[in-house]
C-alpha cells in the first residue's frame, strides 16, 4: 500500500485504489487518535515543515498534530509574514528550506499551481494543503472518509455541493474524488458562483437549491469565500441565505438520512443555519475535523514510506 | 555586385504563386526573374523555397529600459536566423516611446541590428490612454503606426480624439481589442480546463466587446485601424463586416494562437502564458481558416522577451508573452504541412500584407523591390532547444518540440545577414 507519486499535489493524479488505501489506513489512525496515548513512531526522525503562504488555523493545526502524533519533528513557518515581504520568490524560499533537508513539506499558497511549481524544485515529499482555487487534496480525502464512515460506502452516492463553487479548491478536489468514485454529483449555486466551463464537468447543475437537494445522500456546504471575491457576486448575504443557506426547510428535500458537511470555518446565518450545523443527527462537521487529522497522518505515512524506499534504493545503489 | 539565385521555389505572395524559377539581385534590389546576367554570382538554391523576408509586426525589444531581456543587436540576430528581415518594434518600453526624442534614441540604437527595424510609437502619453502623443512629430521622426500595445484605454472620449487627430495625418492606429474590465486579472480563457486548474479566466467575449467599441470609433472617426490580435471565432464576423462596410480596418493574429491552444498550458507551464491567453481548439481552427480566407490579414510573432525569473513564478504571477522571432517561420510551417494554408497565403500574411499596411516597400518579389529575402527548407526537421535561440530571453513555448522548416539564408537589401 503506497502512493505511486512522491508528492501529494492533488486528487487528479490518484487512482481510485490509491484513494481507498488512504481511507483504509486513515481508519486505523482514527482508532489510534481515540486512544489515551496517541503516539506512533512511523515518522520518527523525519522533519516536517508546514509552510503556509496563506493564513490558516485549522488546517495548519491539523497537519501539525498529525505530524507530532506520528513522531515527526514539526516546524511551522508562517511565510505570509516573513521573507515574501522582503521580495524573496517562492522558488528561493523553497530552495532555502530544501537546503535544511526536510522530509515532508506541507504547503499552502494563494496561487493555483504554486505548490506544483515548488514541488518540482525540492528533494522532499510535498503535500498540497491548498493552492489558490486549484486543489485541496487532504480535504477531499477527509470528506471521503467522513462520508464512508457515515454512509458505509463512498461509491455511487448522490452528493450535492452547494455554494461558492467558483472560488473553492475544496469543491474541485471533491468533484474529482467523488467523480472517480462514480458518485452522482450535483452543483448548486447562483450562476455568478459557478466556475466557467462548469457545463463540461459532468455534473447536474442547479440554481434552485430545493430541486438540487432532492434525494441527496450527502449535502456538502461551502464557505462563501469573501476574501477571494473581487466585487459583487451576490446581492447581499441575507438574500444569499434566503436562497442558498441550508436551513431545515431546504434540507427536508434531501433524503431523510442525508448528512450535512462543511469544510469550515462556517459563516453561520450566511450559508448554513446554526441549528443544522449543530444537529448531531444530521451534521458531521465535527467528525470532518477529527477525520482530518487521521487522513493527514495516513497521507504523510504513505509519502514517508516512498521516501524511505527511495533512499534505501539510493543507498544500495539500485538502478531504477 | 549582381547575385543570381537559380533553381529556387519562388514563393510570390503578390501573384499567389509557388513555382520554380530564378531571381536576380543587384544594388540591394530585385531586378528580374530571367536568365543569369553576365558576370553575376550564381547561387543554386537546390529547389529550396525563396520568399520575401518576413515583416514581423509587433516585436518587443527591451530598449530602452530592459536591455537584459533583449537588445536591438540580439533581436536582429534572432530575426535574421528566423528569416525576419523587418522588425516592427513596439513602444511598450520603459519609458514608452511617446516623444520624438525617445523615438530618435531607439532609431539610433537600432543601427546595431542586422535586419531592418521600424518603430511604432505610443498613441497616448505614457500609454495611459489619456492624452494623445505628438502624432505629427512622431510621424516625421519615422513612426509607422501608433499604439498603446496591451494597455486598453477606458477613456473612450480621449481615444476618439486621438483617432480623429490621427485621421487628419493619415496615421495608422493599432488597437488591442479587449474589454479591460472583463479581462482584468485573467490568466486563461474561460473553460473547463481553466476552472479545473483554478486559474482566473476571461470570456472570449471580452475580445469581441473591445473590438466592437474600437470599430464603432473607427466608423465615427474614419481612422485607419489595425487590430493587433484577433484570437477568437466570435470576433471574426465583426472584422468581416467592418471590411465589407468599407471601414479602413485590418486584423492580425499571433502565430502562437494559430498553433497552440489552452490545453498546452498543461501543468502550469508559464511559457504558454500569453496576452491574450491561449484559446480553445475551436477558436484556433477558426483563426487558421480566417487566415486562409483573408479575413485575418497579418500573422506575427508578438515576440515578447521575458527573463527566467519572471517566468519562474506561479502561473498567475508569471510574466506574459513568448519570444518568437526565430520560431515564427518553423511554427508557420505547421500550418503549411497540415494543408490548411499554402506558402503564398502564409507569405501574404507574414510579409506582403504587413508591408502594405505599414507603407513599406518590402514583402514582395516584384522587380524594383528591396532584396529582402529568405531561403528556407520547409521540410527540414529539428528538435528545438531554447538555449540555441539568439534572443537574450529564451521563453519559447516550442522548447523541446519537433519542428519542420529551417532557414538556410537571409538577405537584407541584397546583403546576406544569415547563413544556416
Amino acid at each position: 500500500m503506497s502512493f505511486r507519486a512522491r508528492h501529494l499535489l492533488g486528487i487528479e493524479h490518484l487512482s481510485p485504489a490509491e484513494i481507498l488505501s488512504v481511507l483504509d489506513l486513515a481508519d486505523r489512525y482514527v482508532d489510534l487518535n481515540r486512544r489515551t496515548v496517541k503516539q506512533s513512531d512511523v515518522l520518527a526522525g523525519l522533519t516536517q515543515i508546514n509552510m503556509f503562504f496563506e493564513n490558516s488555523t485549522r488546517t495548519q493545526a491539523s497537519f501539525e498534530l498529525a505530524g507530532k502524533r506520528l513522531g515527526a519533528d514539526v516546524m511551522n513557518m508562517s511565510v505570509a509574514q516573513s521573507s515574501v515581504k522582503k521580495g524573496e520568490t517562492l522558488i528561493d524560499t523553497a530552495m532555502t528550506l530544501n537546503a535544511m533537508r526536510p522530509d515532508l513539506l506541507v504547503v499552502r499558497h494563494p496561487s493555483s499551481g504554486a505548490v506544483n511549481l515548488l514541488a518540482s524544485k525540492v528533494n522532499c515529499a510535498v503535500l498540497n494543503a491548498g493552492d489558490g482555487r486549484h486543489e485541496h487534496p487532504t480535504q477531499a480525502l477527509l470528506d471521503a472518509l467522513t462520508i464512508r464512515r457515515a454512509k458505509g460506502r463512498i461509491q455511487r452516492l448522490t452528493v450535492a455541493i452547494c455554494g461558492d463553487i467558483a472560488h473553492s479548491r475544496v469543491a474541485r478536489s471533491n468533484l474529482i474524488l467523488l467523480g472517480k468514485m462514480e458518485c452522482n454529483l450535483r452543483l448548486i449555486a447562483p450562476p455568478t458562483l459557478m466556475p466557467p466551463g462548469v457545463e463540461g464537468f459532468g455534473c447536474e447543475l442547479y440554481d434552485d437549491m430545493k430541486k438540487g437537494l432532492k434525494g441527496a445522500d450527502v449535502v456538502m456546504m461551502l464557505r462563501l469565500q469573501k476574501e477571494r471575491m473581487d466585487g459583487g457576486f451576490i446581492p447581499s448575504e441575507r438574500e444569499y441565505y434566503h436562497r442558498y443557506g441550508l436551513d431545515a426547510e431546504k434540507l427536508s428535500f434531501a433524503k431523510p438520512d442525508a448528512i450535512v458537511m462543511h469544510p469550515g470555518p462556517m459563516n453561520r446565518g450566511v450559508e448554513i443555519d446554526g441549528e443544522i450545523a449543530d444537529d448531531i443527527n444530521r451534521s458531521v462537521i465535527q467528525e470532518q475535523v477529527e477525520m482530518g487529522v487521521a487522513v493527514r497522518m495516513a497521507c504523510m505515512d504513505l509519502l514517508a514510506r516512498n521516501l524511505r524506499a527511495e533512499r534505501g534504493r539510493a543507498a544500495v545503489g539500485v538502478m531504477v | 555586385m549582381t547575385l543570381h539565385l537559380t533553381n529556387a521555389r519562388l514563393i510570390d505572395p503578390e501573384a499567389g504563386t509557388d513555382s520554380l524559377g530564378s531571381l536576380t539581385v543587384r544594388d540591394g534590389k530585385i531586378v528580374g526573374r530571367g536568365a543569369a546576367p553576365k558576370g553575376a554570382q550564381v547561387l543554386d538554391c537546390g529547389g529550396m523555397c525563396l520568399a520575401p523576408g518576413i515583416v514581423d509586426w509587433g516585436v518587443k525589444i527591451g530598449e530602452p529600459g530592459e536591455r537584459h531581456r533583449e537588445s536591438f543587436r540580439s533581436a536582429g540576430l534572432a530575426a535574421a536566423a528566423g528569416g525576419v528581415t523587418t522588425i516592427v518594434a513596439r513602444p511598450d518600453t520603459s519609458p514608452s516611446i511617446d516623444t520624438p526624442e525617445t523615438l530618435e534614441f531607439v532609431t539610433r540604437r537600432a543601427a546595431e541590428s542586422v535586419v531592418r527595424i521600424r518603430h511604432m510609437a505610443a498613441l497616448t502619453k505614457g500609454r495611459l490612454g489619456e492624452e494623445m502623443t505628438e502624432i505629427g512629430f512622431l510621424l516625421d521622426a519615422g513612426a509607422v503606426a501608433f499604439t498603446d500595445v496591451f494597455h486598453v484605454s477606458t477613456n473612450t472620449k480621449a481615444l476618439a480624439r486621438a483617432l480623429v487627430y490621427a485621421r487628419s495625418l493619415n496615421a495608422l492606429i493599432v488597437g488591442h481589442p479587449q474589454e479591460p474590465g472583463l479581462s482584468a486579472g485573467a490568466a486563461a480563457t474561460n473553460s473547463k480546463f481553466a476552472s479545473l486548474r483554478g486559474l482566473p479566466s476571461v470570456s472570449p467575449m471580452a475580445e469581441r466587446i473591445g473590438l466592437d467599441r474600437d470599430l464603432g470609433l473607427v466608423e465615427m472617426t474614419g481612422a485607419a485601424y489595425h487590430a493587433d490580435q484577433i484570437t477568437t471565432a466570435r470576433s471574426l464576423p465583426a472584422i468581416a463586416r467592418a471590411k465589407r462596410n468599407g471601414l479602413d480596418v485590418t486584423a492580425g493574429v499571433s502565430i502562437h494562437h494559430l498553433t497552440l491552444n489552452e490545453l498546452d498550458v498543461g501543468d502550469y507551464r508559464t511559457f504558454f502564458k500569453l496576452t491574450p491567453p491561449l484559446r480553445s481548439e475551436d477558436d484556433r481552427v477558426a483563426m487558421v481558416q480566417a487566415v486562409a480566407e483573408g479575413v485575418i490579414d497579418v500573422i506575427a510573432s508578438f515576440h515578447t522577451p521575458a527573463d527566467e525569473e519572471s517566468k519562474r513564478l506561479p502561473f498567475e504571477e508569471a510574466a506574459s508573452g513568448a519570444v518568437g522571432l526565430q520560431t515564427l517561420l518553423p511554427a508557420a510551417m505547421r500550418l503549411y504541412h497540415s494543408g490548411e494554408v499554402t506558402l503564398p497565403q502564409l507569405w501574404r500574411a507574414m510579409s506582403l500584407n504587413p508591408a502594405n499596411r505599414l507603407g513599406l516597400a518590402q514583402g514582395r518579389l516584384a522587380e524594383g523591390s528591396p532584396a529582402d529575402l529568405v531561403l528556407f527548407d520547409p521540410d527540414a526537421p529539428f528538435l528545438l532547444d531554447r538555449f540555441t535561440l539568439h534572443s537574450k530571453s529564451k521563453n519559447t513555448p516550442f522548447d523541446g518540440q519537433r519542428m519542420e522548416g529551417k532557414v538556410l539564408a537571409t538577405w537584407v537589401g541584397g546583403v546576406q545577414v544569415f547563413k544556416g
